[in-house]
């Protein structure tokens, strides 16, 4: 297989996270059920998988949890993770009847299926994908793309600093793998379907890795649907790395509409070379608790990199969204929209930093939070953060919360519409904001199709 | 019909209207006039039923229903259609998808078939070509960047699609130059017919000369203290208000 990235090997992402402020006391129940999975977890012949996992559980153990006194956590409240017993959920012998898709009726494409974070083949395909087009999950590749694997994973996502991708190395066995060749264009959207099945006696956890790969010239676009199924209380801590190469563009693009009952904490990492592009999209709907972090790093020059979302809560939901753009050489462009509703005493969190180290001059970043809020009880709590080490740079920032228009409001239900599909109406205005920087029609009209299903669940 | 009885309301705890009382029959067209601070607004914003403006005392009867029991949707549902003095902007809202969405509303509370997009084109691009008003109007968000003769088209173009019982036009010459009130003016006159009412609220007689009303009122100090006919408008322009104790200056 090809080098790995040269400026990923630098290991820079140890972002300024202190561990100060997290629970070693927590770390033991977590711990637990590998002792006894042991040497069952794939690869376990691999001396760098090995090493990796080894380090990812003393670093877990040393730590545990996070608290909120990190302040990258005071907003997130995981206290509640250490009163459950999790247990690796055991594979699920149901069949999955209803995958989501973005794809018309009929249509099939590539598209690799995790059930509670296990492969499944059976529900799997990779058909439609380009000549020299790796999909694949990450249990297989370790027996198969051992070098490709032991050259990206943990490369962009540091356990030193991040308790939680510590946990995710301990328990390393799959996840979906792409790699894109360069110069290589993946028309299809390339579909990734995570399922937490949950029950009710027993709650579960998961721990996926995905490694995205698209090298030099080459594109792609990944849509990933998070999906639960019943009300079962489960975990799925995922961490997942990004390689954009020199001007290659990565569309990255994913839906959360977990269960009730589902914790959803996920880290995306990514690195992004000369000229290349980094977008990503996620659009949170679902989890009775979900943090989307996501970190992404010009390394190149004239890079650029998108990074939005939407998140919808209702209900006692908490959506936290955490990113961290970090523009390290010079002519980048960042940017940054996201649109949050928010409804009953639901809460959510953005906390959006910008960082401009000294050599990256002439850095375009923008960032903008707007939440509405539909209730009394709703909660929004933003943290806007530039760290700006270069002179000439152009970087802004906006974060408002606000409520529903009365005047417009009224305006609509004196022609007739009544109050929820006015309020649909003005909700998704605001939503179409952030919305529009989807790229890809297709993928656009399906969240836009997800919005609306949450919109009819208010009524 | 539509009867007023003694209406009173307040607006933040200050009586606005102070016992109003009108009957609008079926096809009159009725002119409220009167000076700044009268109550004209609040008397449009009672019968459209906002939020804010709560009624005290009084009763409004619509075709023997009572009306102030309804939500400003059913209202709508029912016929009524205010006319706003200032529409209100909405971006991110498609001016089409608005009209669709209101028309659908309404035709499904009145039991009639929802119309289909093929349909629904049909019937705006007639609607709006008799107004004048362009298809690029259609596409842009409600209100959003029009000018205040677009606004008030778009008004008479929702009056007009969604054929009211009962029109409410608050103040809809303000902020027109003459060509735009003219056009206004056919749009509503076009709209005049044995089975619809309207209402007419307006500050200055101008209006008057281009949509003539059967009866004008005048709205003084939340009360009406005059009535009478089209001639009324002519004496009031002559001399004021000041005969009903409010400045013309206000």
């Amino acid at each position: 297989m090809t080098a790995p990235n040269t400026q990923a090997n630098s290991r820079l992402h140890s972002m300024t996270y202190s561990t100060r402020g997290a629970d070693p006391a927590t770390a033991p129940a977590f711990l637990a059920p590998l002792d006894e999975m042991g040497a069952g977890l794939p690869g376990s012949g691999l001396s760098w998988l090995t090493e990796l996992r080894a380090a990812g559980r003393e670093r877990f153990a040393a730590v545990g949890l996070p608290t909120i006194k990190n302040e990258s956590w005071r907003y997130t409240n995981l206290r509640d993770l250490a009163k459950v017993s999790f247990q690796p959920a055991a594979p699920a012998a149901a069949t999955i009847d209803l995958l989501p898709t973005v794809r018309a009726e009929g249509q099939d494409g590539p598209r690799l299926v995790f059930v509670d974070g296990r492969f499944r083949a059976d529900l799997s395909s990779v058909e439609g994908l380009p000549p020299g087009v790796e999909l694949l999950s990450l249990a297989a590749a370790l027996s198969t793309h051992g070098e490709l694997l032991a050259d990206h994973i943990g490369r962009l996502a540091a356990a030193d600093d991040r308790p939680l991708v510590a946990l995710n190395s301990a328990y390393l066995a799959d996840g979906p793998v792409l790699h894109v060749p360069a110069g290589v264009q993946v028309e299809r959207p390339i579909e990734l379907v995570f399922v937490s099945v949950g029950t009710e006696a027993q709650a579960t956890s998961c721990h996926p890795r995905s490694l995205l790969i698209a090298k030099a010239g080459s594109k792609a676009v990944v849509v990933e649907h998070h999906v639960g199924r019943g009300d079962g209380t489960t975990l799925s801590n995922h961490v997942t790395e990004v390689f954009v190469g020199e001007g290659a563009t990565l569309h990255h693009y994913k839906s959360q509409r977990e269960g009730g009952g589902a914790i959803h904490l996920s880290h995306i990492a990514a690195t992004v070379a000369t000229g290349g592009c980094y977008d990503n999209f996620i659009l949170t709907t679902g989890a009775k608790l979900s943090r989307n972090e996501v970190v992404s790093r010009l390394d190149g020059t004239e890079a650029r990199t998108h990074v939005s979302g939407g998140y919808l809560v209702r209900g006692t939901q908490h959506a936290d969204t955490t990113t961290v753009i970090v523009h390290a050489k010079p002519n980048g462009t960042s940017r940054e929209v996201y649109k949050g509703v928010i409804d009953d005493t639901a809460r959510a969190v953005f906390q959006g930093k910008i960082t401009v180290c000294p050599d990256a001059q002439k850095t375009d970043g923008y960032q903008l939070n707007r939440a509405l809020l539909l209730s009394d009880g709703a909660e929004i709590d933003s943290k806007p953060e530039l760290e700006i080490h270069a002179d000439d740079v152009k970087c802004s920032h906006g974060c408002t919360a606000g409520e529903l228009d009365d005047d417009a409001l009224f305006y609509l239900r004196a022609r007739g519409i009544d109050r929820d599909t006015a309020q649909g109406l003005l909700i998704g205005a605001f939503l179409s904001e952030s919305l529009e920087e989807i790229a890809e029609e297709s993928i656009r009209d399906a969240f836009q199709g997800i919005i609306a299903g949450w919109l009819e669940e208010q009524k | 019909m539509i009867e007023i009885k003694n209406l009173h309301a307040t607006v933040d705890g200050k009586e606005i209207l102070k016992g109003v009382d009108l009957t609008i029959r079926p096809g009159e067209v009725h002119a409220i006039m009167g000076p700044n601070g009268a109550g004209k607004s609040t008397m449009s914003y009672v019968l459209a039923g906002r939020d804010g403006y709560e009624v005290t005392e009084g009763s409004v009867t619509y075709y023997g229903k009572d009306l102030l029991a309804m939500e400003p949707e059913e209202r709508a549902a029912e016929g009524v259609f205010l006319a706003f003095q200032y529409p209100v902007e909405i971006p991110g809202v498609g001016n089409t998808t608005f009209l669709k969405t209101a028309i659908n509303a309404i035709r499904k509370h009145r039991g009639e078939k929802e119309l289909d997009a093929m349909q629904f084109l049909k019937l705006i691009r007639a609607k709006t070509k008799a107004l004048g008003m362009s298809d690029e109007m259609l596409k842009r968000a409600v209100n959003v960047g029009f000018s205040g003769g677009e606004k008030k088209r778009n008004e008479t173009l929702q009056m007009a699609v969604l054929e009211p019982k009962f029109a409410i036009l608050d103040e809809t010459d303000s902020g027109l130059d003459i060509d735009a009130l003219k056009i206004v003016a056919e749009g509503v006159n076009a709209l005049r017919s044995p089975e619809r009412s309207m209402l007419v609220i307006t500050h200055y007689q101008r209006l008057l000369d281009y949509i003539v009303p059967d009866y004008v009122h005048v709205l003084a100090a939340g009360r009406i203290v005059k009535s009478g006919g089209k001639e009324l408008a002519l004496e009031l322009e002559k001399n004021g208000y000041r005969d009903f104790g409010a400045s013309e200056a206000a």
